[in-house]
């Protein structure tokens, strides 16, 4: 526990007027523009959006930047200004199938319709660095191929769903306000939605690890990345005002379905079963993690052997917030004195009755009390 | 609905969605030659909000919340008494008010072969090149994966 501390105001004014010429730098050096963080470092962008919870890329630039590249920081920043904004309602679900793909892979198909995109990615590069980026320069066009007609992509689940042999998604319940966890504190057991919902949000970095120990063996679901697909999709709103579906714009995220091992039972055929992932922005690591932990916290839904981090669901999402967890770490900093004291005078004491004890323990006397005892 | 207003809605709809993705700068020029556009009247000043993004859980399932986005809405009235509406993904005001102008002004049949010629002939262009662009970019990194076989020689 901390408590309220008075006095320091100044010290901490200039401690953010220090902060603020840091986060400056050195005025002979250009000063970063939100436009250049938004276009050149937009996947770092897209996980502020992601995490942050918020899609609006210019806020995450801004972000970015008054955080001197703190990511979580300028995650923190972002969920604290969509706290001020008012909501004016849900969105129409977003229709992924009708994604205008910039990339769009299967890891289960070599061929399948509208092929294998690969888009922008750092798959297949060397990981080497580039010394050309260390000045300035231009890239060199894209290369370009067909007739600029739309590449239509149809989903890769829904082969294998023609013949029965992938689970379907259900689509029996409408969510509401009790599934928004921003509306609504999270109660366990918890639904899916709700789920998909936290692990959106969640820590890349924790959920990635959360995903590699279940392809490690602590959970596994034997998982196949059935489909990834980056683009722009189209977002409907239906203001109550109107009452009709307006269109707002589009936005870009990553979805990723994963394919894993087979479920069936008496009155059901074996089946794929499936992990699914949709996050803000090109966002592929995110997306994958998601879709993993997705299905491992399906085990007791499907009858599997569970005890594995990754299926311990009030685990998984009590702690996957890196607001949250970086809010409740990084409190220890700040002033626990009374706190501190407590503890301070209960080990003088313990330390008091020890020397005590021990002086006892040293006196002819305290050695026959001792033999007594015993 | 009758086919007609489904077709009025439609064609509303059609034009929201070219002022959702127009810059200010092309708004503003549609809104140019307009006289009534200068008189519109607020009747919400622009305002910005968040509207939660919802998904389909494997695309087609139950819908679940992926997070929020900053969505801006307005709404004006013309001298006649038309009333236009706008909502549109982020914060700027200036082009959510021009474009509730547009969606006024859209309303009047009278209105339509001229913002056919500052408004959907321009930004569809634009739009298309672009995709056009950006499509032909993504189609050149198709590939063909080649399965090796693997041990002897057949």
């Amino acid at each position: 526990m901390y408590v309220a501390v008075k006095g320091g105001e100044q010290a901490i004014d200039n401690a953010h007027r220090l902060l603020a010429s840091e986060r400056r730098g050195d005025l002979a050096i250009p000063e970063l523009t939100i436009s250049q963080i938004s276009s050149q470092l937009a996947l770092g962008v897209a996980r502020v959006m992601c995490e942050g919870s918020l899609y609006d890329p210019e806020l995450a630039a801004l972000a970015i930047k008054q955080a001197r590249g703190d990511m979580i920081e300028a995650i923190f920043l972002l969920r604290a200004y969509r706290t001020t904004q008012p909501r004016l309602g849900d969105s129409v679900p977003i229709d992924t199938s009708a994604m205008d793909v910039r990339r769009r892979v299967s890891a289960v198909f070599k061929d399948l319709p509208g092929g294998q995109i690969l888009g922008p990615t750092f798959d297949y590069t060397h990981r080497l660095l580039d010394p050309a980026l260390m000045g300035e320069g231009s890239p060199g066009e894209p290369a370009r191929s067909g007739d600029g007609a739309r590449i239509e992509t149809p989903r890769v689940l829904e082969l294998l769903d023609r013949d029965g042999l992938v689970e379907t998604s259900p689509r029996d319940r409408d969510v509401g306000a009790a599934d928004d966890l921003t509306r609504t504190p999270l109660e366990f057991p918890a639904s899916r939605e709700q789920r998909l919902q936290a692990l959106a949000r969640g820590d890349e970095g924790f959920l990635l690890g959360l995903a590699y120990s279940t392809q490690r063996g602590y959970g596994r679901t034997h998982p196949f990345a059935g489909e990834i697909r980056i683009g722009e999709v189209e977002v409907f709103f239906t203001p109550p005002e109107l009452g009709f579906e307006v269109p707002l714009g589009t936005i870009t995220v990553t979805e990723c379905e994963m394919v894993n091992q087979f479920h069936g039972s008496g009155d059901e055929a074996p089946r794929f079963t499936r992990g699914y992932g949709c996050v803000f922005g090109q966002s592929e690591r995110k997306a994958m993690s998601m879709a993993l932990v997705d299905r491992s916290l399906r085990a007791a839904e499907l009858g599997e052997a569970s005890g594995a981090p990754a299926q311990d669901e009030e685990f998984v999402l009590s702690h996957c917030d890196n607001v949250q967890a970086t809010g409740f770490v990084e409190h220890l900093k700040l002033p626990h004195y009374v706190d501190f004291q407590s503890e301070l005078v209960l080990l003088r004491q313990l330390r008091a009755e020890w020397e005590a004890e021990r002086a006892a323990l040293k006196t002819p006397a305290g050695v026959s009390l001792r033999e007594a005892a015993e | 609905m009758t086919g007609n207003t489904q077709s009025a809605l439609g064609e509303r709809q059609r034009l929201m969605k070219i002022c959702a993705n127009a810059t200010a700068t092309e708004l503003q020029a549609a809104v140019q030659p307009f006289e009534a556009a200068v008189c519109a009247v607020d009747i919400r000043p622009p305002q910005t909000g968040l509207v939660m993004m919802q998904a389909r859980t494997g695309g087609s399932g139950n819908a679940f919340n992926i997070g929020e986005a900053t969505v801006t809405r307005a709404a004006v009235r013309l001298e006649g008494g038309i009333t236009g509406h706008a909502c549109m993904l982020g914060r700027s005001r200036e082009r959510a008010r021009l474009a509730a102008i547009l969606d006024a002004l859209g309303q009047d049949a009278a209105n339509v072969p001229l913002l056919e010629r500052v408004l959907v002939e321009p930004v569809t262009g634009r739009l298309e090149r672009e995709a056009a662009v950006r499509r032909t970019e993504t189609a050149a990194t198709k590939v063909d994966f080649f399965t090796l076989v693997r041990g002897e020689d057949s």
